[in-house]
């Protein structure tokens, strides 16, 4: 347990100092949503409309921009190999990496909806619902992702691959995460089934997404 | 305590590396992978840390902890530092006894073994080569592990460096631990040599 605390506080704290991926995501996330306005124009019942739409787009973005370093980081120096060599099963590393990424990249975009739904024309409600959802939905897209970040560790500009790889795997958060904000502002559907179907997604994501980052980390070493 | 390779046989990207390749290593010895550039040392080295796969053969460490696998035992210091800019050097160090666990060390003592203890606070970024170099050599002796497996170790160091890595490397030995090491230069230590083939 030592091993992987110090591996999230190591992250994290990475994260977190200049340089880091960190604030690059929720500047992302703010880029996107004070522009949508500009783009659709003033009229405020259309803002309020695509409101949760564009505030699910942009976390989804925003937490992939980051997600290429999650592991190339530390294949370039040398880091990966450590880590695949230690006594902490690589499942429970890769998990552990997540969960920092998570916390340093994701969190922040949560904390920043409340503010961001000012600019879209957002109502209480309708703001505690897409936090709400984003909270559950984005541990989703991290740990999905991982399989890609993990994929494209020994490839030379993963990134886009990463893209092309993980949005297919993402579309379902997407949907059901809109729905779920949708059902909770105008309805007609209640909130309670497209919630349970992403937190479903969440769970299946968090025992697929470290089981397969692991054994695609183990086969693309050399 | 022994460590030894019988009848490996590595294979890269559709090309024998080597093959037939016996080796071993007893406690308190030192083994000095020689060989011109190409030949598989780094191969063979990251064979036995379990980060390749070998096509053939088996490596087996006699008298280790039978709960733990060889690489589980063995600290390796690759062309790569593992080092992350952004962290402290006290952080770096910290971050690796942590995360490898087993019997820690005094951190203090580490970089005072290796004359970095006048720059734990500064960020890695501000590190030199020879310091980076001096840096990672410091975490193997953070955490005891029985077998060390070094690639170049010496590369980057400089002379009074070098002197400092012979005498860690003779204490470590002087434990009954193993050294591995592939290396052009001369490694200051008394070790039989393992002379892979020329470069295919």
């Amino acid at each position: 347990m030592t091993a992987l605390a110090a591996l999230i506080r190591r992250d994290i704290r990475i994260a977190l100092r200049v340089g880091g991926g960190a604030l690059i995501g929720v500047l992302f996330f703010l880029t996107v949503t004070v522009l949508m306005p500009f783009a659709v124009g003033p009229d405020l019942a259309l803002l309020s409309r695509l409101g949760p739409a564009i505030l699910w787009l942009g976390a989804l973005l925003a937490s992939l921009l980051t997600l290429d370093r999650l592991f190339t980081a530390d294949h370039e120096d040398g880091s990966l190999d450590l880590i695949v060599m230690s006594r902490t099963p690589l499942e429970l590393a890769c998990a552990a990496k997540a969960l920092a990424h998570w916390l340093a990249a994701g969190l922040p975009l949560i904390i920043a909806t409340p503010v961001l739904g000012l600019l879209l024309n957002l109502d209480g409600t309708a703001t505690l619902a897409v936090a709400v959802t984003l909270l559950t939905g984005t541990p989703a897209l991290t740990f999905t992702g991982m399989i890609g970040a993990a994929l494209a560790v020994t490839m030379h500009r993963g990134g886009l691959l990463l893209a092309v790889l993980v949005l297919p795997l993402s579309i379902p958060v997407l949907i059901f995460g809109v729905a779920a904000s949708q059902a909770a502002i105008v309805g007609p559907m209640s909130f309670g089934t497209p919630f349970s179907i992403l937190c479903a997604l969440s769970l299946v994501s968090f025992v697929i997404g470290p089981f397969a980052a692991a054994a695609s980390l183990r086969h693309g070493l050399d | 305590m022994r460590l030894s390779g019988q009848q490996l046989r590595c294979v890269r990207g559709g090309r024998e590396v080597f093959s037939g390749l016996d080796f071993a290593a007893s406690a308190g010895e030192a083994l000095a992978i020689v060989g011109p550039n190409g030949s598989g040392k780094t191969s063979l080295l990251r064979v036995i840390a379990g980060l390749l796969v070998p096509a053939d053969g088996t490596i087996a460490l006699d008298g280790g902890d039978a709960e733990l696998s060889v690489p589980e035992q063995a600290h390796y210091l690759g062309h790569r530092d593992a080092l992350k800019p952004a962290l402290s050097v006290a952080e770096n160090l910290s971050f690796w006894r942590e995360f490898l666990g087993g019997e820690p060390e005094d951190s203090a003592k580490c970089l005072s073994a290796v004359a970095l203890d006048h720059a734990t606070h500064l960020p890695a970024a501000f590190l030199s080569a020879g310091q980076r170099r001096r840096l990672s050599i410091a975490r193997l002796l953070t955490v005891r592990r029985p077998v060390w497996l070094l690639d170049e170790p010496t590369s980057a160091l400089d002379t009074a460096g070098q002197a400092l890595f012979v005498g860690l490397m003779q204490g470590h030995l002087a434990r009954g631990g193993i050294i591995v090491a592939a290396t052009h230069l001369p490694l200051g230590i008394e070790a039989r040599e393992l002379r892979m083939g020329g470069a295919a």
